[in-house]
């Protein structure tokens, strides 16, 4: 798996500011939990929230979202991860997560990075980042721009093993 | 030295546990409910051939969330549970028994000292007995099933010390919500850990209460001290001889922070948002139209009985329709054998069978659009309840507020007793 990610950015704001707290039921509501398919889940992701709802439209394999403080609190369905790798986002990087949508994302195999500062990077939608897992670093145009917390050791063995079931058939 | 949170993970791995290390540890207890049990089956076949159970005799389905089931979705999610659980040999609390995380502490499967998982975001109410309980997806459960083990951060704790006892009337709610606001974003994706003399004032229910809504804190677990109660409770249960954990005297806090309780009031959380509490003596006067009590974090005996005192004898209003729903089986029987459920019934309120009916999208119906309902739920995001607004109070503000037909405070009726 490489560790080195190049995609554009979605920053997910509101009046020019990151949104905070956004939960699992405005990343997926719980009116879709009974799909099981993983394309069609892709539909819905931040479909209940309030000016993202075309996200779906929008978005593009590799891109990667840029989100505020406590991004995926609420409740622990795993599809608000699901609809985001559905659609083939590579990366979500935030100020910080909620504990339990953290796990369900390295789990699944989609890169995390905690970021206090990343809304002072200067990030519009469409900009082109580079992100290296290992260190946290996040660059733009070739400069750094901004440096997030880099995965911990397990959490990096998961995401590079592909996710958790992969990783536990490696050990 | 230690916290809580520090030594109950030392006591489950062999790797050295420090705040912000990421370690395996064991799990004791491990139960999916109907949610997202049958994910959880499906993740366990799709990757592992034939044998899918670490240990059958420490993993367990709760049936909670939609009991019993009102949509096919849900119906089959349980029967996939089931046919699973049978094959395995692992124990099923089907759709009669009641709130998962409730029904593991009545039952004795977790008490002080444990580690426990589940598919249910509220898991970490095991706090309210000094037990580890964590809510996780379905993809982390499965491998929690197949290994027994699951890999954690070490998150820092917080202390946090309540200062004072309240002299009005109050309820553990009130507490919760008083965290709510107070510790919002200051705990995200910690452990913390209430001290202060007004815990001795809080029984099970009350603990249970305070711990249910540390999930809306933000933080990670909230862990109470066990007192005899606790403990001879859990004993009793689990038939085991208990050691409960505490932290060491000079364990490292990452921050203290004090919380004056001695005016604590009945207070409520405004619809959107479980952290916007208000005083209930300084809210407009706004009508209501639907009242529900029941969730893991107001479900208890205690809690119920509170509402019957208030509402025995008299009539709900004719505007407001009150729905009540006692978390596990338990409780309605003992609601039964104390003759509450015909003071409940009297006055005028709907009683649903045992579970989370009401919180979730379960057996006792949603809110509408337009719909206005005071809740003892713990969370009142949109859409959670029904189309609605929800507002979350304790259940005698609650029950109060059934009789009025609008939000009001406790102060309006005279409690006997
Ligand atoms: S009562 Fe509500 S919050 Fe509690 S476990 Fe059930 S659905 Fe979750």
């Amino acid at each position: 798996m490489n560790m080195k990610l190049k995609g554009r950015v979605w920053v997910i704001e509101r009046e020019g500011k990151l949104i905070d707290d956004i939960d699992t039921d405005m990343i997926y509501h719980n009116q879709y939990l009974h799909i099981t398919d993983k394309k069609e889940m892709a539909k819905y992701a931040f479909s209940n929230l309030e000016g993202w709802k075309d996200f779906y439209e929008k978005a593009e394999e590799g891109d990667v979202i840029i989100a505020g403080e406590n991004f995926g609190c609420g409740s622990s369905r795993q599809h608000a991860v699901d609809c985001f790798l559905a659609i083939g986002i590579k990366a979500i990087i935030a100020k910080s997560f909620g504990a339990i949508y953290k796990r369900n994302a390295i789990n699944s195999g989609m890169a995390v990075l905690e970021c206090s500062s990343i809304d002072r990077a200067g990030l519009k939608n469409g900009d082109i980042i580079e992100i290296n897992l290992l260190n946290g670093e996040i660059k733009k145009d070739s400069k750094t721009i901004a440096k997030a917390k880099p995965m911990s050791i397990v959490q990096t063995n998961i995401y590079k093993a592909g996710g958790l079931f992969s990783y536990a058939k490696s050990i | 030295m230690s916290s809580v949170i520090e030594k109950i993970f030392q006591m489950h791995t062999r790797e050295k546990v420090e705040v912000g290390n990421t370690i395996w540890i064991d799990i004791d207890l491990r139960t999916a409910r109907d949610f997202a049990g049958a994910k959880v089956v499906e993740n366990l076949i799709e990757n592992y051939e034939g044998n899918y159970v670490d240990d059958a005799k420490k993993t367990f389905f709760t049936f909670d969330c939609n009991a019993p089931a009102n949509t096919i979705g849900y119906a089959n999610n349980q029967q996939i549970c089931r046919e699973f659980a049978r094959k395995n040999k692992i124990k099923v609390f089907d759709v009669n028994r009641g709130i998962g995380s409730h029904v593991v502490i009545e039952e004795g499967l977790a008490y002080p000292g444990v580690t426990a998982v589940g598919t249910d975001s509220h898991f970490n109410i095991l706090g309210a007995i000094g037990a580890f309980g964590q809510g996780m997806g379905d993809v982390d459960i499965a491998f929690v099933f197949k290994t027994g083990k699951t890999w954690f951060e070490v998150p820092p704790t917080v202390k946090v010390n309540f200062i004072g006892i309240p002299d009005g009337k109050w309820s553990a709610k009130d507490l919760a919500l008083l965290c709510v606001k107070e510790l919002k974003n200051k705990v995200l994706g910690k452990s913390i850990e209430f001290y202060g003399d007004i815990l001795e004032k809080l029984s099970m229910a009350g603990r249970i209460t305070l711990s249910s809504m540390v999930t809306e804190m933000g933080g990670i677990v909230g862990f109470i001290p066990p007192n005899k109660e606790i403990i001879s409770f859990c004993e009793k249960r689990s038939g085991k001889k208990i050691e409960p954990v505490y932290a060491d005297k000079d364990a490292d806090y990452e921050k203290e922070i004090d919380i004056d309780v001695s005016n604590l009031e009945p207070l409520i959380a405004l619809p959107g948002n479980p952290a916007n509490v208000k005083r209930v003596s300084e809210l407009p006067y706004t009508e209501i139209n639907s009242v529900f009590i029941g969730s893991c974090t107001n479900g208890r005996t205690e809690d119920i009985f509170s509402v019957s005192k208030i509402i025995k004898g008299r009539k709900i209003s004719e505007n407001v329709m009150m729905k009540i729903v006692p978390a596990t089986r338990e409780v309605w029987q003992e609601l039964l054998e104390k003759g509450v459920i015909k003071e409940l019934f009297s006055a005028g309120a709907i009683i649903s069978h045992a579970g989370c009916g009401g919180c979730a999208s379960g057996q006792i119906g949603m809110t509408g659009e337009g719909e206005v309902q005071v809740s003892t739920s713990n969370r009142n995001f949109k859409g959670k309840q029904g189309a609605g607004d929800t507002y979350l109070a304790s259940p005698e503000t609650a029950a109060v507020s059934g009789l009025l037909g609008y939000i009001g405070g406790i102060d309006e009726y005279e409690v006997e007793g």
